[in-house]
């Protein structure tokens, strides 16, 4: 290729000089240059290695289709890899590398696969390597596995980096009445009449540059600046860098906005991307057309591209590919390219296979100096490194006929053009087969979206431009609520298009590929064929067709085609594939936005959050919520601090943030009624002054949730949930009300977040409740007795709720405060528990009291699990129904020998064992076991290990057997006892007393 | 993204709102027999077409409306609340049919 920058035109600033690197080497480019135009205008052939045989590649295209020039751009924490050349904007500093290479895609040391190129036909990985011994003898993937680490180092792409992203990707929300995707002629004509109609427009390109097929165009790039500030002055929103990536149920669009990649020095405060959802009530998709390849042999060589790449990097960047320039071509659309080549100054010969074209265009490329010959095109390019020549091939009665050679330094191909249907195809809208105009196009459909300019098949300048007037006028007609058809009329060639995909002749055997990314060739395509995969879906799969990361822009319809001649069909016989989104990749960054690190989810505080920080306290997350985990003292770590405070709360006393309970005001004159309906226990004869400990059920029969609720007045209750079901529990309320039980009186609120709650158990939780209660006469053991509640104040005038309830199996008391009062309030109970020997304590603690005590919580009931088997059937009322009464009475939910919770002590009372483990008799440990432990802990009331979990029939079945706690991965087996899960205090003395 | 126009809030993203399940579901009474129960909970249609369905406003007004929904298109033909009272005692001018 003799390449070389033109002194004049283009859309580049040639005051403006870019340095970069490419591959080490120190190049300049201009401002406004793509990568791959300063690549080219550099010299540089070479960009890219292909991915199975490791052949060079070159530039193949100017856009999103390329297939070549894939690279990794930027260094260290910044690496991003398979960018395509042309896409990328140039800016000063840019380095770029080639990439499935070593050492460099100019010297590649993996080429040697394309020696053996007949190894690696279609289905080449599967048939040899899942073939291999290890999987016939059912021993598993190792093998595979192994044999894939290498052939993915083989064939591949570039590697991503290690480090992590120190880019910032923000989420957007977009609105508007009408989206329009791209900027060419079409786009800017729906865009301009949309807005002057009063719609709120906007205009998304992907290029980082607006104006589409315009940029080309040498009589257009003039006006296009008055154009574009034609469109701001109507309103229009104009995005540039930004790719309409995917097109979703209600008029939802993903938009990828690039907003810092064309920069040299990013400023701090810009995200790096933008991922919009945009919600449009009307689509314009303007998105254009991509020109195809021919399959010929060695079709893939560089200074092997498409006719309108040339057409773009001359008229565009000022660049002149070639000197000697043989075009080949099965339509109109080459004419124009060729004329304008030749009057750059190349020699240019026209290969048409259509032996008669009656254009006016050809007497134009003919009077500009173009050399046309109909009823040829090529059958073979040479070289290796570039293109030095061709063989030519000449239309006969039956086919192709070989030909003589030609000299030439660059080889220009089209193949015909295919409609960017992508978008629509995202909708479920299979594209239909255009026979006269050889491409897919849009079916008839009903969604609020048209198709404008040369996405509709519309070939002709002035008529993508009415199209998009015509699509404008019809978007506001379906805004208005009216229906219009939609306008299609594909076409405007002179002499109609021929459908050739593959110049061949027998005996002539060359590589000729048809998916150049993922170097799938028509010999692969006929292949799949004779194994027996005559769907288009099955051979996508099983020759990679299309599978690249350009979703087979330039080479599905070539596949489709092969396909059909090999089945004797017609191509929309074989079928159309589906588009996916997105349409071009987009990065892990910006599908994550700002949802990282510490934004990873939501964080949710307690009140007394602060405080507990400063009294020492460890965290840990419970759900969203941040709890105290342990208060360490000096020299303790989480193993001592929890067992001093479960040791402390029994002696004395210990205090704890409960805050994250869930908490539920249910009010109303029939919250009695509505209490009893959804709990297992009778709530109706609940005296007001008192709390009670609820199960629910499921509607299935399984346990729900459990937790105390307080009856505060005659219609007035505050029902606590478990921390892990407070979200779920309300929702399910709510819904009983609104959908099965409309005429109850009763109103929900979550309040949660408006009260702090404070544990305060052990023996002398009373003396500490008494210190802080404003009026002490009213919590005295006879004024709040066992599942008594009062409304009253602390000292200070602190609000407050008291229930005297317990999870600790010690006498406790549970204080609710407005939020606002929660650290205060916390300061007082706190000093009064301080003095008299008492401890803060965290889950960790209460954990173990309540494992002590056989409590049930997340742990256990964990949607599995009947009341029976949670050891509460008492709780299971049989004189009122009830949600879940019915169904968990089915016979299989009654079985005696379904799990039941039981207690786990080790035979030797010095071993630990593991929560997760699994229970089985000692002389038979496989399978699922026989139950398995949910929650371990050291007791130190018992002095040793124990654990709740579940075994079959409960405790009593396995009093007398032999049983192991079985941890194979960590511990090994553990000799256990299975013993009631009431393992403390069994009669409760000490949470009645 | 479906979007969804809650009667009392407008139209919104179907991330704002969670799926309940087939609003055609007669749950038997509490006292209903095993089988009624069963079917009501345990036996569904998966609708190829149109079908009514319960969602909750879940980070909105929090409301459980009904939904009547193309499963093939997605296409939303109508939004009501799920509660009759609430329903009746809209303005009907509010359930807008939305934009097809
Ligand atoms: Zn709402």
């Amino acid at each position: 290729m003799n390449t070389r920058r033109l002194a004049t035109g283009g859309q580049i600033n040639r005051n403006k000089p870019l340095a970069f690197e490419w591959d080490g080497k120190q190049l300049t480019g201009y401002e406004g240059d793509s990568l791959a135009s300063a690549l080219l205008a550099s010299g540089e052939t070479i960009l890219g290695r292909s991915f199975k045989y490791h052949r060079p590649r070159g530039l193949m295209s100017a856009g999103v289709e390329e297939s070549g020039a894939i690279v990794t751009i930027g260094t260290g924490a910044r690496r991003d890899a398979n960018v395509k050349a042309t896409s990328q904007a140039l800016y000063d500093g840019l380095v770029a590398k080639g990439q499935n290479a070593w050492p460099s895609v100019r010297n590649d040391f993996g080429a040697v696969n394309t020696l053996f190129g007949r190894f690696f036909s279609a289905g080449f990985y599967y048939k040899t390597f899942m073939g291999l011994p290890p999987f016939e003898w059912g021993e598993g993937t190792g093998a595979w596995m192994w044999y894939e680490k290498i052939i993915r180092k083989a064939a591949g792409m570039g590697t991503a980096s290690r480090k992590a992203d120190p880019d910032a990707y923000e989420h957007a929300n977009g609105y508007c009445d009408i989206l329009v995707v791209g900027s060419g002629p079409a786009g800017r004509s729906a865009a301009l009449s949309a807005a002057q109609s009063g719609c709120d427009v906007v205009l998304a390109e992907q290029d980082f540059a607006l104006g589409g097929e315009s940029l080309s165009r040498a009589e257009e790039t003039d006006t296009l600046p008055q154009e574009l500030a034609a469109l701001r002055n109507a309103g229009v929103r104009l995005m540039e860098n930004t790719t309409a990536f995917g097109l979703y149920d209600g008029g939802v669009a993903g938009l990828l906005e690039r907003v810092t990649d064309h920069l040299s020095t990013p400023p701090r405060w810009m995200p790096r991307q933008r991922f919009w959802t945009m919600r449009s009530r009307f689509t314009i998709i303007a998105s254009g057309a991509l020109e195809r390849h021919l399959a010929f042999g060695n079709n893939d060589r560089p200074g092997i591209m498409t006719a309108n790449a040339a057409k773009i990097y001359l008229s565009r960047y000022g660049i002149l590919a070639g000197e000697n320039i043989v075009i080949a071509t099965n339509n109109d659309s080459a004419y124009l390219t060729a004329s304008s080549l030749s009057n750059a100054g190349a020699r240019v010969t026209l290969l048409d296979s259509r032996e008669q074209v009656l254009n006016s265009s050809q007497a134009g490329a003919q009077s500009a100096g173009v050399d046309v010959q109909h009823g040829m095109s090529i059958l073979n390019a040479k070289g290796s490194k570039g293109v030095y020549s061709i063989d030519l091939a000449e239309k006969s009665s039956v086919g192709w006929s070989a030909k003589n050679q030609m000299a030439c330094d660059l080889l220009l191909v089209s193949g015909g053009w295919s409609p960017v249907v992508n978008l629509l195809s995202h909708r479920g809208l299979k594209p239909v087969w255009d026979s006269v105009n050889a491409c897919f196009i849009a079916p008839e459909h009903h969604e609020p979206i048209a198709m404008a300019g040369s996405a509709a098949g519309i070939w002709d300048h002035a008529e993508c431009v009415q199209s998009g007037e015509q699509a404008a006028a019809h978007a506001v007609t379906h805004l208005h609520g009216q229906r219009s058809q939609t306008p299609n009329q594909s076409g405007g060639w002179e002499t109609p298009i021929e459908g050739l995909y593959e110049i061949s002749v027998p005996g002539h055997q060359h590589k000729s590929f048809v998916d150049p990314q993922h170097d799938v060739t028509a010999d692969d395509i006929r292949l799949a064929h004779q194994e027996g995969f005559v769907s288009v879906e099955h051979l996508k799969r099983y020759t990679t067709l299309g599978m690249a990361t350009d979703q087979g822009k330039m080479g599905n319809v070539i596949g489709l085609a092969l396909m059909a001649e090999a089945l004797g069909k017609e191509i929309p016989e074989v079928g159309t594939t589906t588009f996916r989104p997105p349409y071009t990749p987009i990065s892990i960054g910006a599908l994550k936005g700002r949802n990282v690190g510490s934004h990873f989810r939501p964080l949710r505080r307690t009140p007394l959050h602060d405080w507990n920080l400063n009294a020492g306290g460890t965290m840990t997350m419970a759900g969203l919520w941040h709890r105290p985990w342990y208060f360490a003292q000096p020299g303790e770590g989480i193993g001592e601090a929890y067992v001093r405070e479960t040791e402390t709360v029994r002696r004395t006393v210990g205090v704890c943030d409960v805050t994250s309970l869930g908490k539920i005001a249910v009010q109303g004159p029939d919250a009695t009624e509505f209490l009893n309906r959804v709990y297992t226990n009778p709530f109706a004869k609940l005296a007001v002054g008192k709390a009670r400990y609820g199960i629910m059920l499921r509607d299935d029969g399984f346990v729900m949730d459990d937790g105390t609720t307080w009856r505060l007045g005659e219609n007035d209750y505050f029902m606590t949930t478990t921390t892990a079901h407070a979200a779920k529990v309300m929702t399910f309320l709510e819904e009983l009300l609104q959908t099965r039980w409309q005429n109850l009186r009763v109103h929900l609120t979550s309040v949660s977040e408006q009260w702090a709650g404070i544990a305060v158990a052990g023996p002398q939780s009373r003396e500490v409740i008494t210190e802080c209660a404003a009026d002490p006469r009213k919590v005295t053991d006879p004024a709040l007795p066992f599942m008594g509640v009062i409304e009253t104040t602390l000292k200070g005038n602190i609000p407050a709720r008291i229930a005297r309830i317990s999870f600790s199996g010690e006498r406790a008391f549970e204080i609710y405060i407005p939020s606002d009062y929660g650290p205060a309030a916390m300061d007082m109970i706190w000093s009064a528990a301080r003095v008299r020997a008492g401890c803060l304590y965290g889950l960790e603690a209460l954990g173990a009291l309540r494992i002590e005590k056989g409590h049930v919580t997340g742990a256990e009931l964990d949607g599995r699990v009947t009341i029976e088997d949670a050891g509460l059937g008492r709780m299971a009322s049989d004189k009122k129904s009830y949600i879940g009464s019915v169904l968990k009475n089915r016979p299989e939910l009654l079985k005696n020998d379904r799990p039941r919770l039981v207690g786990i002590f080790p035979k030797d009372r010095r071993e630990i064992f593991n929560a997760g483990s699994i229970l089985c008799q000692s002389d038979n440990v496989s399978g699922y076991g026989n139950g398995w432990v949910t929650a371990v802990t050291h007791s130190p009331a018992l002095g040793h290990w124990i654990g709740l979990g579940f075994i079959e029939g409960g405790h009593s079945n396995w009093a007398d057997r032999d049983v192991v706690c079985a941890d194979p991965l960590r511990k090994g087996n553990t000799p256990v006892e299975i013993v009631s899960p009431h393992m403390f205090d069994p009669s409760g003395d000490r949470m009645y007393g | 993204m479906l979007r969804i126009q809650c009667p009392f809030c407008g139209l919104r993203d179907h991330s704002e709102f969670s799926y309940g399940s087939d609003a055609s579901v007669e749950y038997p009474p509490l006292d209903g027999s095993q089988e009624a129960w069963h079917d009501a909970v345990f036996q569904r249609e998966n609708i190829d077409g149109v079908q009514f369905e319960t969602w909750q406003h879940t980070l909105g007004c929090r409301m459980w409306i009904v939904v009547e929904r193309n499963t093939r298109t997605h296409d939303i033909l109508s939004v009501r609340p799920a509660h009759d009272g609430i329903a009746q005692a809209l303005n009907p001018s509010l359930m807008i049919e939305p934009d097809q």
